[in-house]
């Protein structure tokens, strides 16, 4: 049986690395899908078959209610609400794991107690609460500031840096005296100390992630979303379950490259993301008396009416607005009167990797026309019209011209170089990073202020008419 | 010790798979990559059955009942969500191409 079990978590294996592959293409990605949640299947059903599992009532009730309380989640959420959704599903990958770990440390304590137990199995079992409880909690505060139950803004305490490390410190010199006296020290005492790692763990999670804002969310998602498969594998080395150790692995290198993506498209480094506090001081910027030109919708629509070509470039503003549809509609309008219209993706638009394009995908925009910052760059200077909907930061022209930006060296999407800007924005206020935005000034853009949604049901609205 | 050994070399060249596998998915299909790959970070799953599974104390029943419900919830909505989101992605519409009514 023990065989069989072993071949089937290989197949399983086998089954999680082609349901990745799979999502390289939008083609084949629903059945790769598909694919890595038959393997999951597996997995769970030959555990069932494993000797040592003998009654079934409470592992049935884990089951039947975690599923209710996923497929809830998974069938209600709103495609704008996606990172919310992600940010808990981390943690509660974060506190499985940890939550086994922590049992299997109960496990040592019940059979041959913790002083017979190998060291480097204590020294794994550490590395899988801390992690995991880490993940968990961590991933809660990203929910409650992307779900706006927290404020966004960067919250930071004094010697904010200091009980970071101190916190460290403290789960560090606490594992070590673990593993250390683990012979010598009572097993009540051990398991004391074990719970206070769990705890300051814990805590470690709230601290690394409040002071982080809202437009640093990707990084800090992916990030996340790494910690929770290193927390899975780590629980493989626990339990010596090379099942775990690859689909953990698999895991933890996907929302590694995602927080290296991220980074790169932020041009600063993680250690800068999670320490740096960035736009914490709102610098309430030098008080301009430039004129920004407004505009009206029914000169926009004529402004894009008559153009050959129109690029559209969303931002966090459109998910706020929810204004994916609205998109969508002007979009097509532009293109039954022979408009080329694109889409202009900037890969840390929104709050995750690629929220952008499941909002606009949702809105039934075909992801042809979706492009990357790196192809649709060079086509801004043939560009009639660069359409701006709640994007801010990333088309600040400052990144590429001003050395003295907080955003100096971030690549943008270059829309300055179109012929005509046109930005949708609800107030003169500034982006996140709470840097002035030269764009506004520029003497071929437009201001058209207002809710997205609205302001792009106005201007299909004129457009009819033109 | 072995084991140990043994479990790093498993790590380290399913690191070198993952990092082979998902630098070439699209940035389009990062939302679904993230809460798709979060499913597969469920395989916890595994060791929750184990611990629930087994007669052993009170609070590790506890613990295992938790650890199931916290993985199954990973488990089911991240698979759900992912292919919710997969469902919307389409092309544009070629001739010769069976395309569903829109």
């Amino acid at each position: 049986m023990d065989v069989l079990i072993n071949l089937s978590y290989l197949l399983a294996s086998a089954m999680f690395i082609i349901a990745l592959k799979r999502l390289q293409s939008p083609r084949t990605a629903r059945s790769g899908n598909a694919l890595g949640a038959a393997g999951m299947l597996l997995g769970i059903i030959v555990t069932l078959l494993h000797r040592d599992v003998v009654r079934y009532e409470w592992i049935l009730l884990g089951v039947v209610l975690g599923s209710l309380i996923g497929a809830v989640m998974a069938l209600r959420v709103r495609m704008t609400a996606m990172p919310q959704m992600v940010a808990l599903l981390n943690g509660f990958g974060g506190a499985a794991s940890a939550l086994v770990a922590a049992a299997e440390m109960e496990r040592l304590a019940l059979h041959h107690g913790i002083a017979a137990a190998p060291t480097v199995l204590v020294g794994t079992i550490l590395s899988s609460v801390v992690i995991g409880a880490v993940t968990f909690t961590g991933s809660v505060i990203a929910f409650g500031k992307l779900q706006e139950l927290i404020s966004g803004r960067p919250l930071v305490l004094p010697f904010h840096h200091g009980w970071n490390a101190l916190q460290a410190a403290a789960i560090g010199v606490l594992s070590v005296l673990i593993v250390l006296q683990q012979q010598t020290w009572s097993e009540s005492l051990l398991l004391q100390l074990f719970g206070a790692v769990i705890a300051i763990s814990a805590l470690l999670g709230v601290f690394l992630v409040l002071p982080i804002g809202g437009a640093d969310m990707p990084v800090v998602i992916s990030f996340l979303n790494s910690l929770s498969g290193l927390a899975a594998a780590s629980t493989g080395f626990v339990l010596h379950n090379y099942l775990l150790i690859i689909a953990g692995t698999l895991v933890g290198a996907s929302g590694f490259i995602l927080t290296n993506i991220m980074c790169v498209a932020m041009n600063r480094s993680l250690l800068n993301v999670l320490f740096g506090a960035f736009g914490a001081e709102v610098t309430s910027g030098t008080a301009t008396d430039r004129v920004v030109r407004s505009t009206t919708a029914e000169d926009a629509a004529v402004i894009l009416g008559y153009a050959r070509s129109v690029v559209i470039v969303p931002g966090y503003g459109m998910a706020v607005a929810q204004a994916q549809h609205a998109v969508k509609k002007l979009a097509t309008l532009l293109q039954q009167r022979g408009v080329d219209v694109k889409f202009a993706i900037h890969p840390v638009a929104g709050r995750m990797p690629g929220h952008m394009n499941v909002l606009l995908a949702e809105a039934d925009v075909p992801y042809d026309l979706l492009y990357e910052m790196e192809r649709i760059n060079p086509e801004f200077e043939h560009t009639d019209v660069a359409l701006v909907v709640g994007a801010n930061d990333v088309v600040n022209p400052a990144a590429r011209k001003d050395p003295t930006s907080p955003l100096y060296g971030m690549p943008i999407l270059d829309v300055d170089r179109a012929r005509t800007v046109i930005v949708l924005k609800r107030s003169m206020n500034p982006g996140f990073a709470g840097v002035e935005n030269e764009l506004f000034y520029q003497p071929n853009t437009y201001m058209l202020f207002g809710d997205a949604r609205q302001s792009l049901e106005s201007i299909t609205e004129a457009l009819k008419g033109v | 010790m072995t084991e140990l050994l043994f479990a790093l070399f498993i790590f380290t060249l399913a690191a070198f798979v993952g990092f082979e596998v998902i630098t070439k998915v699209p940035p389009t299909l990062h939302t679904p990559l993230m809460s798709g790959s979060n499913a597969i970070s469920g395989i916890t799953i595994i060791g929750s059955l184990l611990i629930t599974g087994r007669v052993e104390s009170p609070l590790l029943t506890v613990l295992g009942v938790a650890a199931v419900t916290c993985a199954m919830i990973n488990v089911v909505g991240g698979f759900l969500v992912t292919d919710r989101m997969l469902r919307m992605f389409r092309p544009q519409q070629r001739e010769g191409q069976d395309g569903r009514a829109h």
